[in-house]
């Protein structure tokens, strides 16, 4: 059972023909919607453990694109079976609240419930456990304080001591890695600097020396690459472009470079981005691909919040906005909304 | 798909995928069953094993056989045979080493091998041969050097031994930047902890210096060693002491405090109406702890006492690089006050890397004036006009002593530090000599970065009048543009800050671009200097050290898109930022430290033009939550809705007392944004040059 089904408009999906150096906005939203269908080849049976982080991409790409409401309707069904009988992991918690945040239905959650989940995973020294097995990583701080910030909960746990923890795993090079002492890596670098960003703490960065850490990940293709003389790869166009920006270092990059390379890696027959020109397209991809292209502030594309990974207009709307009252939804709808929380936070 | 070639599908292909598809759906809802039932019977394990070895990331199963192991555990206690509690592990760490063939970036397969050694369990030399294996089959990946680290330890391997291990693997293959990396790390610890060997810098780091030199000069385009160079470097320069820069007033320094009249010298005299002024302290790294215990000012006056000390940092962090306090003369006899500064003699002001200030003073006069009633108004109740006719070249000879003079005193004072270390500056010099000698066989951009950065260095080290790099610095950025376009804003922004350091390197460069700012229609204004850095290229300023006496600034016609740092210029009261880059009112976040600013031109830039926001997070905001912060949840959430569209614009100029704005010539700038700034800026007489009612 797939976690969403999507009801879509067939006449929301034109033809079009498209060349090298275009977006195919629209292949990519058919792309998107076809792999929801597809569920039986091993890939996606593979995957099905972080299908919930699927429908965080898949989503949020198709925000971007302005076609989220191409969508008739998305329903929130009480099986999601793929999902339900994995464990809780703060790593799909995370796409939990950011799919909701983009669909603006944050009430149907029980906040203190999931806060607390979040917060009781913060350990002494300030780090976080991505569950209660204590797997402790940069990327799992990121996670808490991104979700408890959107939550508006960031109180329940102890900021500064988070902030210290990230700190210690700053480099000699400038970048951050997933422990103290673990090498840099444009992946943890994003978790570390996002974290630091949505707690105001980005003094603690030396912006000058990551920054060119960061601006040397361009390869001569244009793209970007993770780590030194590593293959570039779409996703760092996320990964790195985000960090750069956060910082004010992105100039420092030439983003028409990066633009070809984003576009040269679509698959323009059937939809979808790859890591590198000419490989199998996935979501993973067809996300960081649109949302490097929105950072790069593509024409068509709504703008993406660096630090959030949502849409600029959601993130507004979290934080300036009045908070809802669930009175507009139906008593079953949020039923079964209520089971997806519980899921995340049991 | 990482790595996978895209190609249509054949239908046996797809079959095929199906067919596995199907067993490992079996495979995963078996599993699953037996997880929520608690079984754990040996087939029930096994099952989760086989399914790991297929989809090594499925991390409820490795949760599962945790639980499995616990339960076990609970079992064999009462028997407490210890063969079976070993093969119970050893079991696990079968398991982990064959998801780990099948993908040995599997978090999820590190971290069970992780728990286990953590549950007491662990062989030495089984670990030491199986990282041994991965790290030969890719000696980057990333979770083995991590694995390493945590093992390294529990096999109570020195760092030594592990320092020795990063040099065979580099000598192996210089092309590795993880090793590299962990090199740096252990080397920073051997040295903090000054183990045996490591206890001088100066006989370490010219070995570190040789053995990165094989991998640059072997391969410059190849960036493994770039980064530990460049460590190298910061180590060899950074004094560890946090020292003071410079301040304002200087010492030595006569301050004359003007009330009402006019001035008498344009660069030592300072207007006041409330007859305050600002002491600002400008260090060479930002520090924590400045306040009334630890800096002491010594003045007959008791109004100068619990002095409240603020770092001008963008973030209410209790860190800055700058700090300031206002003193106050207000109502005071009329005379000359000696100041005296005196830092750090109680212990207090500390590195971020934990390092204490050393004890100095410093010490100026002020000469408060005596009030003139009625005598003339000030600047701002006039138009300020930019245009170049308004503004006469400074003639210094017809001036008394400027204040450039005193801005150098301290600087010297501070020197007794780096000639007390003879071996950095010899290290350097040996640097550059082979910095040049590759670029003298190859044409690489490393090493005219790297050179660049060695002379600047340099320079720094040296007594400040010997400054002689400057101009070959800028031909090597200046090279550096042409032969990296992808990167030409870094190289420019570079150039920028250099140009700055040569500008601000002398008195007499720096009064190359002093103006006269005359209007004509208020001669009794009395002549303001203006420092004109406009039509530079410039992309970035900086050298504000050096600027803090600073009233009147031009910086038009550059290509600025940022003024970080500028908040250290404590007395702007006029600033000209038109016809730059700037693409946001949050890359003003600087202005909002300035309390004295009154005329700001922020005309024919890119504000509003740009859907991403690139300092957004450089400054508190309704997004980002900094402790302290002046955000209100309730005030943005409640405010009217201009306020929450231009949030920004209302974040950074709310509390500025500005009286003329420029703002013509942005996307941003329309009559409805125009009349929301009327609203906000009560002080405001001109915009756009047009005169409000």
């Amino acid at each position: 059972m797939p976690l969403l089904f999507y009801h879509i408009r067939p006449e929301a999906i034109p033809k079009t023909r498209y060349l090298m150096g275009e977006l195919a906005a629209d292949k990519h939203v058919k792309y998107i919607i076809s792999i929801e269908k597809k569920k039986d080849n091993f890939e996606s049976v593979v995957m099905e453990h972080l299908r919930m982080n699927g429908a965080y991409w898949g989503l949020t790409t198709l925000d971007l694109l302005g076609k989220l409401d191409a969508m008739m309707e998305v329903l929130f069904v009480g099986g999601f079976a793929g999902n339900i009988g994995h464990d809780p992991h703060i790593l799909y918690t995370l796409s939990a609240v950011q799919v909701l945040a983009l669909f603006d239905k944050l009430d149907v959650l029980d906040i203190d419930k999931v806060s607390n989940y979040i917060s009781g995973l913060q350990n002494e020294d300030g780090s976080f456990s991505g569950d209660i097995w204590g797997e402790v990583d940069t990327r799992f701080s990121y996670i808490a304080v991104c979700c408890l910030s959107i939550l508006h909960r960031l109180d329940k746990v102890d900021v500064d001591n988070a902030v210290n923890y990230i700190v210690s795993c700053k480099n000699l090079d400038g970048g951050f890695g997933c422990t103290p002492g673990g090498e840099s890596h444009a992946g943890q670098i994003f978790c570390c600097v996002g974290a630091l960003a949505i707690t105001g703490a980005l003094h603690h960065v030396d912006k000058d020396l990551l920054g060119w850490w960061l601006c040397e990940r361009q390869v001569k293709s244009g793209g970007l690459n993770g780590r030194p003389e590593k293959l570039p790869d779409v996703c760092y166009s996320w990964w790195v472009l985000s960090s750069l920006i956060m910082i004010d270092r992105v100039h420092w990059i030439s983003k028409e470079k990066l633009v070809k390379y984003i576009l040269g890696c679509q698959d323009l027959e059937n939809g979808g981005i790859s890591d590198r020109p000419d490989d199998a397209v996935d979501i993973f991809h067809t996300y960081f691909g649109v949302a490097g292209l929105s950072l790069l502030e593509y024409p068509g594309l709504k703008a993406i919040d660096p630090a959030y990974a949502l849409p600029d207009d959601v993130v507004k709307r979290i934080f300036f906005a009045h908070r809802h009252c669930r009175s507009d939804l139906s008593l079953a709808r949020r039923r079964l909304l209520l089971k997806l929380a519980v899921v995340f936070c049991n | 798909m990482h790595g996978r070639p895209r190609k249509p599908s054949k239908p046996e292909d797809e079959a095929a995928s199906a067919a596995k598809a199907q067993k490992l759906r079996a495979l995963q809802s078996q599993f699953l069953h037996n997880h929520q039932n608690n079984i754990y019977t040996k087939e029930a394990v096994e099952l989760s094993a086989k399914l790991l070895e297929i989809n090594p990331e499925s991390y409820t199963a490795w949760n599962y056989r945790k639980l499995a192991v616990e339960h076990y555990l609970s079992l064999t206690h009462s028997d407490s045979n210890p063969e079976s509690l070993n093969s119970i592990f050893q079991e696990e760490l079968t398991v982990a080493e064959n998801a780990l063939r099948q993908n040995f970036k599997s978090y999820g397969a590190w971290y069970h091998r992780k728990w286990v050694l953590s549950k007491g369990h662990s062989s030495v030399n089984l670990e030491l041969r199986l990282l041994d294996k991965f790290q030969k089959a890719d000696s980057r990946n990333f979770h083995a050097w991590n694995y390493r680290r945590f093992v390294a330890p529990l096999m109570n391997r020195s760092e030594e031994d592990e320092l020795k291990y990063t040099e065979d693997m580099i000598c192996n293959n210089f092309s590795n930047y993880s090793a590299w990396h962990n090199r740096s790390v252990l080397l920073s610890n051997l040295l903090k902890k000054k183990a045996d060997g490591f206890l001088l810098k100066e006989k370490v780091l010219p070995e570190e210096y040789e053995f990165v030199h094989q991998a640059l000069f072997t391969d410059p385009d190849d960036q493994s060693g770039w980064f530990y160079h460049l460590w190298l470097l910061d180590q060899t320069v950074k004094v560890d002491s946090p020292l003071l820069v410079s301040s304002w007033p200087a010492h030595g320094y006569d301050l004359m405090l003007l009330g009402d009249s006019c001035p008498s010298s344009p660069f030592t005299s300072f207007h006041s109406d409330s007859g305050t002024f600002p002491l600002v302290l400008y260090f060479n790294q930002a520090v924590e702890g400045v306040n009334s215990s630890t800096v002491s000012v010594d003045c007959e006056l008791n109004t100068i006492k619990d002095l409240i000390w603020k770092p001008l940092s963008a973030n209410n962090s209790q860190t800055a690089q700058v700090w300031v306090t206002q003193l106050n003369f207000i109502d005071v006899e009329p005379k000359a006050y000696p100041v005296e500064v005196s830092l750090g003699h109680s212990q207090g002001i500390i590195s971020s890397s934990g390092f204490h200030y050393n004890h100095s003073r410093f010490a100026f006069r002020v000469c408060v004036q005596p009030v003139e009633n009625g005598s003339a108004k000030r600047l701002g109740g006039d138009v300020m006009l930019w245009s170049d006719e308004k503004f006469h070249i400074y003639d210094a000879h017809s001036q008394e002593s400027s204040p450039v003079i005193s801005l150098d005193q301290l600087s010297i004072q501070n020197n007794h530090e780096t000639t007390a270390s003879e071996w950095r500056t010899e290290a350097i010099a040996k640097e550059i000599d082979h910095f040049r000698e590759l670029l003298s066989l190859i044409n690489c951009k490393i090493g005219k970065l790297t050179l660049a950065r060695l002379l600047m260095a340099h320079d720094t080290m040296i007594c400040p009048s010997n400054k002689t790099h400057f101009k070959e610095v800028l031909e090597l950025y200046g090279d550096l543009m042409k032969l990296e376009p992808s990167h030409v804003q870094y190289y420019k922004d570079e150039h920028s800050l250099v140009l700055l350091q040569q500008v601000t390197s002398s008195k007499e460069s720096l009064l190359n671009h002093c103006f006269h700012y005359r209007n004509l229609t208020s001669s009794h204004i009395g002549n303001p200097i203006c420092l004109r850095l406009n039509n530079l290229s410039l992309s970035r300023v900086g050298s504000f050290d050096k600027l803090l006496w600073v009233q009147m600034l031009d910086l038009s016609h550059n290509e600025l898109q940022s003024i970080e740092g500028l908040e250290a210029m404590q007395l702007l009261s006029c600033l000209n930022l038109s016809n730059n880059v700037l693409c946001s009112f949050t890359a003003l976040e600087p202005l909002r430290s300035l309390k004295s600013l009154k005329v700001l031109n922020i005309s024919h830039n890119e504000i509003g033009a740009h859907s991403i926001d690139t300092t957004r997070y450089l400054c508190s905001s309704p997004v980002s939550h900094s402790a302290g912060s002046e955000w209100n949840p309730g005030e943005i959430i409640n405010a009217d809705t201009d306020v929450k569209s231009y949030w920004e614009a209302y974040f950074i100029l709310k509390d500025l007392n500005l009286t003329q704005l420029d703002i013509v010539g942005n996307a941003i700038s329309d009559e409805k944004f125009k009349s929301f700034l009327i609203k906000i800026l009560h002080a405001l007489k001109w915009l756009d040059g047009e005169r409000l009612h």
